[in-house]
């Protein structure tokens, strides 16, 4: 299976500059191909776009050789966010949080690490690496084909940071699927990678 | 480099600029109905700033070391209450002077980006409404260095992205003339490079004479600017180092700043299991305890700090 942006262009209004222009990526879904790109890049317009969140102004998004857009129901590709606290909802508490994606099994939230206790809680209630791993399970659901992880990593610690990454890198090759990571952290990435895109302005 | 920052009145370089010992900070909480209870987020936190001097208080995020900036500040919410011992420049902090003090001799670059006013101009929010001629071309060249464009200026900051308004929060400390810099986690969302030129900024505020506390999770980007590294594991500092120490494991003293060091993705990438204990079940003695292997039954009890190889650690194994 692959994901391919072919020959994208996007701006947010019509007199701003272009965030991506003629643009193209492809990835398969046995690969972890790792984005390093500078601030203000548009990397995450770029996540957004391959997990439907936006649709291109020209150009197109493809899975399998269809248009993203023409799956319905829970998608296919998922995307984390930098950001954990704004990922979620304030108001459910965590098991409801988990619910919102497809069904999640018990096996993934023991082994992100997942106390049941912390289910109980609000989300004001856990600290960022925990709440960021919520995320994960949240998208790591059954029909989850594709990942895109948006600087998952950089508002946590070190060692948190490597509990997430060496679990996901474990996840997704056992059930093959395909991963495209954004980081700043160039060392990260060839920790984390198959294949590595740099991209400049 | 113009020297404009001044030591006369404020500390001799070398003399610390602030000194904190014992800070405990705790919240009251409603839980149901009107059972109140106490969550202490600090528990035990010391950290010594001198003049000329870069402090790097590295711990996880949402482990409370924010709260340490905003306790000197004195923006503590009101639920909040603190305890120990803080000096500002040989003399105690009271409520009083850091009124007097903040926004001019001890600023704070603040983590959220919230902090922006969002119904003012940025230029103007930088510049404090100033529009002398001074203020005006130290702000121009503050915006040279960050890439950013005069017409940022202009801009509101709903206008910004996440990386420019990181460089607008750095712009409105460096416009002042500061002693004590308090930056708390000046750069997530910015790319190495710029990243790397606000630590090396911070670097030469602290090299003018001022003292610079970074309040960061990011270990590897403190290493590369900082002197001494202040290890902050939930809610206690359990060792000091120097940035050098970090060089090698070896040199390093507690298990959990040498779990840290494995964790880099250059020294091998490798997790330690479990997660820092919720503020509300902390177990007795060494926090660290649950998840250490060299733990006995001896760290249940409170450890002391320990002087160690031109360094400080709160642990009973460490050698």
């Amino acid at each position: 299976m692959r994901l391919e942006l072919k020959n994208v262009s996007y701006q947010y209004k019509k007199e701003d500059r272009m965030i991506l222009e003629d643009f193209s990526l492809s990835a398969e879904h046995t690969e972890r191909v790792g984005l390093l790109a500078p601030s203000g890049y548009g990397k995450t317009t770029l996540c957004k776009l391959l997990s439907g969140y936006l649709l291109p102004d020209s150009g197109e998004v493809l899975l399998d050789g269809k248009p993203l857009s023409s799956y319905k129901g829970y998608c296919p590709v998922q995307m984390i966010w930098q950001q954990p606290e704004l990922a979620v909802n304030p108001r459910l508490r965590m098991r409801d949080v988990i619910l919102e994606g497809d069904k999640v099994e018990e096996r993934i939230l023991h082994e992100l690490g997942i106390e049941p206790d912390w289910m109980n809680r609000f989300p004001s209630e856990l600290s960022g690496g925990e709440l960021q791993r919520f995320c994960l399970a949240r998208a790591l659901g059954k029909r989850t084909r594709f990942l895109l992880a948006d600087e998952i990593s950089t508002m946590l610690d070190l060692i948190t940071q490597s509990q997430i990454w060496n679990f996901l890198v474990r996840e997704v090759a056992e059930r093959e699927i395909g991963l495209i990571a954004v980081s700043h952290n160039q060392e990260l990435l060839e920790r984390v990678c198959t294949r590595q895109v740099e991209l400049r302005k | 480099m113009e020297l404009n920052v001044n030591t006369e009145k404020g500390a001799a370089p070398g003399a610390p600029v602030l000194k904190i010992e014992h800070l405990h900070i705790s919240f009251t909480q409603y839980e149901q109905g009107l059972r109140r209870e106490q969550m202490t987020v600090i528990r035990d936190l010391d950290v010594e700033v001198r003049a000329g001097e870069m402090v790097a208080v590295v711990g996880s995020s949402g482990s409370g070391k924010s709260l340490l900036a905003h306790a000197v500040l004195g923006l503590l919410p009101y639920n909040a209450s603190a305890g120990g011992k803080m000096e500002y420049c040989g003399s105690e902090l009271t409520p009083d002077r850091i009124e007097k003090l903040r926004g001019s001799e001890i600023v704070m670059v603040p983590q959220s980006l919230a902090c922006l006013d969002p119904l003012m101009k940025t230029g103007h929010q930088i510049r404090k409404g100033r529009t002398d001629k001074r203020t005006k071309n130290k702000l121009k060249e503050i915006f040279r260095r960050y890439n950013l464009k005069e017409s940022v200026e202009e801009l509101y900051p709903f206008e910004l992205s996440g990386g420019m308004s990181r460089r607008i929060l750095i712009s409105t400390a460096l416009i002042e003339e500061p002693k004590l810099v308090i930056a708390d986690e000046p750069t997530p969302g910015l790319d190495l490079k710029v990243a790397k030129r606000a630590m090396e900024h911070f670097r030469e505020l602290a090299d003018m004479g001022a003292g610079v506390l970074v309040i960061t999770h990011d270990l590897e980007l403190a290493l590369e600017t900082v002197d001494r590294i202040v290890v902050f594991y939930a809610g206690e500092s359990i060792e000091e180092a120097k940035a050098s120490d970090f060089k090698r494991e070896e040199t390093l003293r507690h298990p959990y700043t040498k779990a840290l060091w494995r964790a880099m993705p250059r020294n091998g990438f490798q997790p330690t299991d479990g997660v820092q204990p919720y503020a509300k079940e902390m177990p007795e003695g060494c926090p660290f305890a649950p998840r250490c292997r060299l733990c006995t039954a001896e760290c249940s009890k409170e450890i002391p700090w320990r002087e160690l190889r031109g360094g400080r650690v709160r642990c009973l194994s460490a050698m």
